[in-house]
């Protein structure tokens, strides 16, 4: 039988329930996949709403990964519950003091939001397949149209209109989900690693580099699974969006991190026993050093030397890569990293690994590629993709 | 509310109280609840701007306010209390869940930093022989002792308590007597209270998947009982009490000591109160 908790190891004092860690890497996962929505989006309104048409061909595909992802947000959350049937409970009876209590709202307008959007986008297209189509595919864009047929000037003005409306509504919102998941550990004064005013900031920009990154990523890779010429402005576009962010998230938690070792408050003791131990391989090594320094140097590199070509979209294909794995890896060291200092700031304890279970590796795994599958699905039903529309008018 | 209303409102709340509690209430046995169990009217009240008096037969929450006293220069370590609580409120008996548990504080000579230990410490469980029987291990007995002394722990019940603050759903509440209690039936399980709370006091419960944690033994103090760490305690070095109650032992304890509490930095106003600690005690 599977044993019901994991304890962890620990050196020095730790009081003795912290040996069972609250969190694990499911809400490693989660800030990950939201802090992708709300970088997604960003991109997408950088677009829609910014009129920053070079990255008019990563647009639609934004709105689009933005609202998969969006979808599996609540699937970490869930599967770490203890009573998971009891979720609507928080949405239902609401504690307005607590933090955690407006997930159910912020995540069910956001939903809504990204649906609307994501459907006023490809309405043109969804008429035009109702029309074309006699079989059952056709039957489905026939019942997605919701009884709105109509693709006249006037009519697409007033889709516009919506458009835009909603890209800059989703902008605050979108903002608004991650820095919220950042408040979440923020505002807990239990853990001097969490508790820092920066963290919503920092949590939210490191969100739209993983967001730019991934575009990125699923842009070469889609051009290359379609075989159609990369769009390089576009690439070049997003590969100047990624640095100028990832400098300044680099910079906030440099600031954030030294304002922890100046301040020195208690517990700084463990703190530096930490990072200068444990430490430093996830977090000076993989994540500052690979996961930030190195795109930063290939990028200005590239900038600098005027790369073009093949050699630019390989060079910001692998910076994206490294900052995907930055983020991902600032995720683990915040949620993990938190819970393994000890709150008796004497002790600190080791997180204990589990592969299989409801809150093993393998199940965040799992919740981490769900999206994308759901994503090879939705950009059947509605590609993405400017030279499959048509016409101009799908592409707002 | 006047008098009729709040006995038709007591009397309402306590029929569904003994519903909920059934006969372990009626025949008043020693032990009631297995865990902080409430009925939800409790929890509503709780949350109401107009609290009602809470569903326990012949009792008034409005009447009392509980504190805890530790005076640690008399704890010998004996850990009769954390065995008292684990069998009076069922927790795991295993080395990481604990509702109550001693700290150890040694101060070896030349050393400037205590070694701390508690009974989950793996060299006194292997003293002890099991994980469900509690002892501390005579480790130092070769080494020259400077100082020594026990500090008994548990959920300091505050007053501005984080863990309540941040419960997405309110299962986790501050009864109008000063009892920070948590409703198992309608905990999501998210863990976020166990993260909030700076004194490591809260667990969850594998087996309910709910948080857990000290009530001050709600099911006794309710019915006239003192909690169980307590009641054992054969050194008195723990006090409990009514702070109305210009008599009882904890107000004794708090009047005549010059009392602490612990990390009072974080603003959680903790309602454990304690005598002859040390300034490494967190």
């Amino acid at each position: 039988m599977e044993p019901l908790f994991a304890a962890a190891p620990y050196t020095g004092y730790v009081y003795p329930n912290e040996t069972v860690f609250p969190w694990g890497i499911l809400i490693v996962v989660y800030p990950y996949i939201t802090g992708l929505v709300a970088g997604a989006f960003t991109v997408s309104s950088l677009y829609q709403v910014f009129g920053l048409t070079r990255l008019r061909p990563v647009a639609h595909l934004a709105l689009l990964t933005a609202l998969c992802l969006m979808c599996f947000v609540p699937t970490p959350l869930l599967l770490h519950l203890g009573h998971p049937e009891r979720a609507f409970n928080a949405v239902f009876t609401p504690h307005w003091s607590s933090a955690m209590a407006m997930f159910g709202y912020f995540a069910g307008f956001y939903v809504i939001l990204l649906a609307l959007e994501t459907w006023f986008v490809f309405r043109p297209y969804m008429v035009q397949q109702a029309q074309r189509r006699k079989d059952l595919l056709g039957r489905l864009y026939h019942v997605l149209c919701l009884g709105s047929h109509d693709l006249s000037d006037k009519a697409m003005r007033y889709d516009q209109k919506w458009i835009f409306a909603l890209a800059v509504a989703g902008i605050p919102g979108a903002l608004g989900l991650h820095g919220y998941v950042g408040f979440l550990f923020g505002s807990l004064k239990s853990r001097e690693w969490w508790s820092s005013d920066l963290m919503p900031v920092i949590f939210l920009f490191s969100a739209i580099i993983s967001g730019t990154a991934l575009l990125i990523v699923l842009y070469v890779l889609s051009c290359k699974l379609r075989r159609v010429p990369i769009d390089v402005d576009c690439v070049k576009a997003l590969g100047y969006t990624l640095w100028g962010f990832v400098m300044f998230t680099l910079v906030l938690e440099g600031v954030e991190f030294g304002n922890v070792i100046y301040k020195a408050r208690e517990g700084i003791d463990i703190i530096m026993a930490f990072v200068t131990t444990r430490l430093i391989v996830p977090f000076f090594v993989l994540q500052f050093a690979v996961g930030a320094v190195t795109p930063i140097i290939i990028l200005s590199y590239m900038f600098w030397r005027g790369t073009a070509g093949r050699a630019l979209v390989a060079g910001i294909t692998v910076s994206a890569l490294l900052v995907l794995f930055n983020v991902i890896m600032m995720r683990f060291n915040v949620v993990i990293g938190g819970q393994e200092i000890s709150k008796t700031g004497k002790g600190l304890l080791i997180f204990p690994w589990v592969i299989f279970g409801r809150e093993g590796v393998l199940a965040a795994a799992s919740v981490l590629i769900a999206p994308f599958l759901l994503l090879l699905v939705m950009i059947r039903l509605l590609p993405p993709w400017e030279d499959e529309h048509g016409d101009d008018k799908a592409v707002v | 509310m006047d008098d009729k209303e709040k006995l038709e409102k007591h009397q309402i709340a306590r029929r569904a109280f003994l519903g909920c509690l059934g006969g372990a209430v009626a025949g008043g046995a020693a032990v009631v609840a297995t865990t902080a169990v409430l009925p939800n009217e409790a929890r509503a009240a709780a949350n109401s701007a107009a609290p009602a008096v809470p569903a326990i037969p012949g009792y008034d929450w409005s009447k009392h306010r509980w504190a805890f006293g530790v005076d640690a220069t008399k704890c010998i370590g004996c850990l009769r209390c954390v065995e008292a609580c684990k069998a009076e409120n069922e927790v795991a008996g295993d080395a990481h869940h604990f509702r109550t548990w001693v700290e150890r504080y040694v101060y070896l000579e030349g050393e400037d930093r205590p070694r701390i230990d508690s009974q989950d410490d793996p060299v006194n469980i292997a003293a002890s022989g099991s994980e469900g029987a509690y002892r501390f291990a005579n480790r130092y007995k070769d080494a020259k002792v400077d100082k020594a002394f026990f500090v008994p722990k548990l959920c300091n019940h505050c007053t501005h308590p984080a863990c309540v603050q941040v419960c997405p759903t309110g299962a986790t509440f501050k009864t109008d007597d000063g009892v920070v209690v948590i409703d198992h039936t309608y905990c999501i399980g998210c863990q976020y209270c166990v993260q909030a709370c700076p004194y490591g006091a809260r667990f969850f419960n594998p087996e309910l998947n709910v948080t857990d944690k000290c009530t001050w033994c709600y099911h006794r103090i309710t019915k006239g009982l003192l909690p169980a760490c307590v009641e054992v305690c054969p050194v008195s070095a723990r006090i409990f009490g009514d702070l109305n109650d210009k008599q009882s032992p904890i107000s004794q304890f708090v009047a005549n000591n010059r009392v602490d509490v612990l990390k009072p930095e974080t603003g959680n106003a903790p309602n454990v109160y304690y005598v002859g600690i040390d300034k490494e005690v967190r």
